[in-house]
């Protein structure tokens, strides 16, 4: 079966654990305001490519990845080709190439038949680097168009299977960086237990650009990235390095 | 049998009767398996001499790059009395020796053109007493009159046109190496000993060009061994016998690099692979608790300081070529010996730890001979070095130990050559994109022009391409007539020139701590690489269109269409690259090279890059006219569309047997696209190296900064923070603010790999 891919860059060193090859489904439909890559919100572009031909191209980096390094998919949404990303994931495991799935956890579903796909999908999926764009449900539908509720059911449901997940938080200024939120944020990680990683992302503006060229209206204009002390506090409060607990890594 | 005190502590072997340096080493050295915590940071005296070159570097800039320069004596190994930073700190200094009387003060050497000499000093404001005019003129001939003498006009047509550029046909042909080591381990008596018995048995009674020759070059070389003893002296002390102790070591070796930087201003002027060898006089001397770590770090960063002092005068078009007063001190750590161990002492962690004592510096041009079978604790540190100070370079010993063993060095940037075994005869690159471009226009340079003003018939008149549009096989087989003809005019230049220089620039003093039984390399250099190759790519899958003047010359290409391109790990495009390695490697081999050395090549630029480009006309990969070259192997600007690791990928697939001279390739990377942290950074460049060198590899120049940061260091040379704010470029390192306003452009264009 064919993946619609947007694109595929040889060098990843951000995007999980290690340098990892990394594949851009296209697809998404989040639309949050600071995409960096709105030009894989539409469903239906993309270069349609085999799974095989995909490994092939990707085991040509082998030799960079060291232990820890593999391939990572990321997006658009990668769960909206839940079909292809299964064979893709079944066949890197098959060929012994470690597997990162980066999502925003969206299209997260516990009904069949997508809850099965989901679970198979598990099996051959080594880290889920998940992102929490915001844990209000309101200012989360605001951000990007789509409630909250199924992604953060579905972090429940990688904690009940002790997938391990990395969290990634964007930290936009005006929106996501408050500190009651942050701290609502650390209290839902609390609950989970196979976070072996916590990220903040500070917002940046480089992909506006590509906003303007698709014509579509970019609303975070004035927007600057986050100063390092606001970084640093964030990292803080989401670490939960000022409150000594010791059940999580610090 | 009984070591000589001098040696007390070695385990002897062959290396106590005859010179063998390497047996020395193999028999005595120490690996290191741990990490950095043992480096301590610098003495105070450290700290105060470097202050004290810093404020000279800083009025060097602020006189227009030169602090000093001789007009009055000619540089020789006793030309001087004692020279020291500053004679009230003198006690302070460690390592003693400069070139002249005075720190930076540029010599004056008129041996490989008076000239160039007289030229240089002007262009500072100094001027070279009128009596040397008439003495380098008419009592004694230097090496560039003898060159042109014996020029042809096609030779002189080809260097003006750049076909050829970068000839050491006015200054030293620099890249040798002299095995400095064996004036520590042996004392200078014991080196004159050996060639005098060397030159009892040079030849059999009859007197042929190459006997005559060769005994008069050992009689040099006892002459400059002499020599040496004599400038030692100068500065108190006596270096007929062995070195005592490690102070004693690295003194002694020093001397020996001082006796060539006295007598040579060769382009590059190497320290050769000497960490691990000092290394050995370290650990005899801590173990016997006569010197501390402090001491010995301390040792380290005052040679290094002078290696950081090396000058030369030259001239501006040199700099243009070769820009930011570079001498390639080149210094050599790590690689694994021929019997699996690997070579990583506790000295390559403090030659390393100056960048961090000191600060980062363009020299000595520090060189890790990697392998990723190293100690996984070096490759980390090396790696947090380079992110931080961009001044480190990389060269895979595991292609390059089966070529020249485990007791190699590196001449120049990137090219290697046998310790006390090998010299080498370099000089300049062949300009192949150009090449391209005549076999178009039948040999006619689309820029120069003759003295009747019409287009040089630079190349064989050959029947020139007048089609509109470019085809395949047609302009496949002129290149390669063209090729042929390029190889061979390129090769007779330096069989010239490399002539001229044995004869009236020999160098004595290098050549004196080389085996007299020397083996050869014959250097040759490419340049153009990857517009060639993307530019055939075109003409095979795209259509290209000629661009014609007035006069019906192709000046520059329309191209339509897309078309593989070098550097995206695309075999289609790579498959041209080696092809065009190979084929013009094997049109070199077939010419004789003087004194039977061995042809090598090199695709390596330096900043030369630049100077190419200017003189090159349009090309059908879209480059514009007269605009910069990629350097060395990378591939063209805004080629590389999947990445750093494809980009290397594609480099890696050119076989380093066809180019023994090196392959050198030089990428920028953000810091945030190497990781979110600083382990994340160290961990990812170990495994991308680990990667490229795998992959077969040969070298690569990283650096760590943002485009941002060379855009405001342009800008604003004056903050402190950029005086010594280093980055690689094509073989070598250089301040950022000392280069060309036109290269600093030409580094910000470049690729940076960035974050997606």
């Amino acid at each position: 079966m064919l993946g619609r891919v947007h694109s595929t860059e040889s060098f990843g060193s951000a995007d999980g654990p290690g340098v990892r090859y990394l594949i851009f489904l296209q697809g998404c439909s989040m639309r949050c305001r600071y995409c960096h890559n709105v030009d894989t919100w539409a469903l239906n572009k993309g270069e349609l490519r085999g799974a095989d031909e995909l490994l092939d191209q990707a085991e040509r980096y082998r030799n960079y990845w060291g232990e820890e390094g593999g391939i990572t998919v990321s997006g658009g949404e990668a769960l909206l080709q839940i079909d292809f990303l299964l064979e893709l994931f079944s066949k890197a495991h098959n060929r012994g190439i470690n597997t990162c799935l980066d999502t925003s956890l969206a299209p997260f579903s516990r009904k069949e038949s997508y809850f099965e796909k989901f679970r198979n999908l598990m099996q051959v999926t080594d880290l889920v680097l998940a992102d929490i764009k915001h844990i209000d449900p309101v200012a989360h539908k605001a951000l990007t168009g789509k409630s909250n509720e199924n992604i953060l059911d579905a972090l429940r449901y990688l904690s009940s299977i002790n997938q391990p997940v990395w969290i990634r938080h964007v930290l936009v200024p005006g929106i996501t960086d408050d500190d009651d939120y942050l701290k609502q944020t650390r209290a839902f990680i609390t609950t989970l237990n196979n976070v072996e990683r916590i990220e903040v992302l500070p917002y940046h503006s480089l992909g506006a650009f590509k906003w303007d060229k698709l014509g579509i209206p970019y609303t975070l204009g004035d927007t600057k990235p986050p100063t390092a002390e606001r970084v640093a506090n964030a990292e803080r409060i989401l670490l939960g390095t000022d409150e000594c607990d010791a059940k999580h890594k610090c | 049998m009984q070591l000589r005190d001098e040696w007390s502590g070695f385990t002897g072997g062959h290396w106590t009767e005859d010179i063998n340096v390497r047996d020395f080493i193999q028999k005595n050295y120490t690996p290191y398996e741990g990490d950095e915590s043992f480096l301590v940071g610098p003495t105070e005296a450290t700290d105060k001499l470097w202050g004290k070159v810093q404020e000279f570097q800083a009025q060097e800039r602020a006189n227009g790059g030169v602090l000093d320069c001789e007009t009055e004596i000619v540089s020789g190994l006793t030309a001087y009395g004692p020279g020291y930073i500053d004679a009230d700190m003198k006690d302070l200094e460690r390592i003693v020796g400069l070139q002249t009387d005075k720190p930076l003060k540029r010599a004056f050497m008129p041996y490989g053109g008076i000239k160039m000499a007289q030229q240089a000093a002007e262009t500072y404001g100094y001027h070279v007493n009128d009596k040397y005019d008439q003495i380098f003129n008419e009592y004694h001939k230097t090496h560039n009159q003898a060159v042109f003498d014996a020029y042809t006009p096609e030779m002189r047509a080809a260097r003006h046109s750049h076909i050829v550029t970068g000839l050491p046909d006015t200054y030293g042909r620099g890249r040798i190496v002299g095995d400095y080591r064996r004036v520590a381990l042996y004392g200078v008596d014991f080196l004159i000993a050996k060639k005098q018995e060397d030159l009892a048995n040079c030849g059999d009674r009859t007197m042929t060009d190459d006997v005559i020759r060769l005994r008069e070059e050992i009689a040099e070389q006892i002459r400059a061994l002499k020599g040496m003893k004599e400038m030692a002296k100068i500065y108190g002390y006596d270096i007929s016998a062995p070195a005592t102790n490690a102070h004693e070591a690295f003194q002694w070796l020093y001397f020996g690099y001082l006796a060539a930087i006295k007598t040579q201003n060769g382009a590059a002027m190497s320290v050769g692979r000497i960490s691990t060898f000092l290394d050995i006089y370290l650990e005899r001397d801590l173990a016997a608790g006569t010197l501390s770590e402090s001491e010995a770090q301390e040792l380290v960063d005052h040679m290094v300081l002078k290696f950081r002092m090396v000058k030369f005068a030259r001239i501006p078009s040199y700099n243009e070529l070769f820009s930011g007063d570079p001498v390639w001190a080149t210094l050599e750590m790590a690689g694994l010996g021929m019997d699996g161990r690997h070579m990583v002492t506790k000295n390559d962690y403090r030659f390393l730890h100056t960048l961090e004592n000191m600060g980062p510096a363009p020299e000595p041009n520090l060189t890790v001979l990697y392998s990723k079978n190293l100690p996984k604790s070096f490759r980390n540190y090396a790696a947090k070095v380079s992110i931080n100070t961009s001044s480190v370079q990389y060269e895979n010993d595991d292609i390059m130990r089966p070529v020249w063993g485990d007791d190699y060095s590196i001449c120049c940037c990137v090219s290697a050559t046998e310790t006390g075994k090998e010299m080498q005869f370099f000089g300049a690159r062949a300009n192949l994109a150009k090449c391209l471009l005549y076999a178009i226009n039948g040999g006619v340079d689309a820029k120069f022009k003759d003295k009747q003003g019409r287009n040089m018939q630079v190349g064989p008149e050959f029947a020139p391409i007048t089609s509109e549009y470019l085809d395949y096989d047609e302009v496949m087989h002129k290149f390669d007539l063209m090729m042929d003809w390029l190889a061979d005019i390129y090769v007779n230049i330096l069989n010239l020139i490399q002539y001229m220089h044995d004869k009236y620039y020999y160098e004595a003093a290098e050549m004196a701590l080389i085996d007299t039984n020397v083996r050869r390399t014959f250097a040759t250099g490419i340049a153009g690489f990857s517009h060639v190759v993307d530019s055939i790519s075109a003409i095979k899958y795209a259509k290209v269109k000629c661009l014609r003047d007035e006069n019906g010359i192709v000046y520059d290409f329309e191209t339509e269409g897309d078309f593989p391109r070098y550097g995206n790990d695309d075999d289609r495009a790579d498959d041209i690259a080696v092809w065009l390695l190979k084929a013009f490697m094997t049109k070199i081999k077939k010419h004789h090279t003087y004194r039977d050395s061995e042809p090598t090549t090199s695709i390596l630029t330096i900043t030369s890059n630049v100077v190419y480009g200017k003189a090159t006309a349009g090309m059908p990969d879209g480059r514009k006219p007269y605009t910069p070259f990629a350097p060395g192997a990378n591939p063209a600007y805004g080629a590389e569309q999947n990445g750093l690791l494809a980009s290397l990928n594609s480099v890696a697939k050119l076989p380093y047997e066809y180019a023994l001279d090196g392959i050198s390739n030089t990428q920028t990377i953000s810091p945030s696209a190497l990781g979110n942290d600083p382990e994340q950074r160290k961990a990812n460049l170990v495994s991308v190296m680990d990667g490229y060198f795998a992959a077969g590899a040969h070298h690569l120049n990283v650096n760590v900064f943002d485009t941002d940061k060379l855009k405001d260091a342009m800008e604003h040379p004056e903050k402190p923070e950029y005086a010594n704010f280093t980055i690689r470029v094509s073989g070598y390192a250089v301040k950022f603010i000392d280069l060309t306003r036109e290269q600093q452009l030409d580094v910000i264009a470049r690729t940076c790999h960035d974050q997606m």
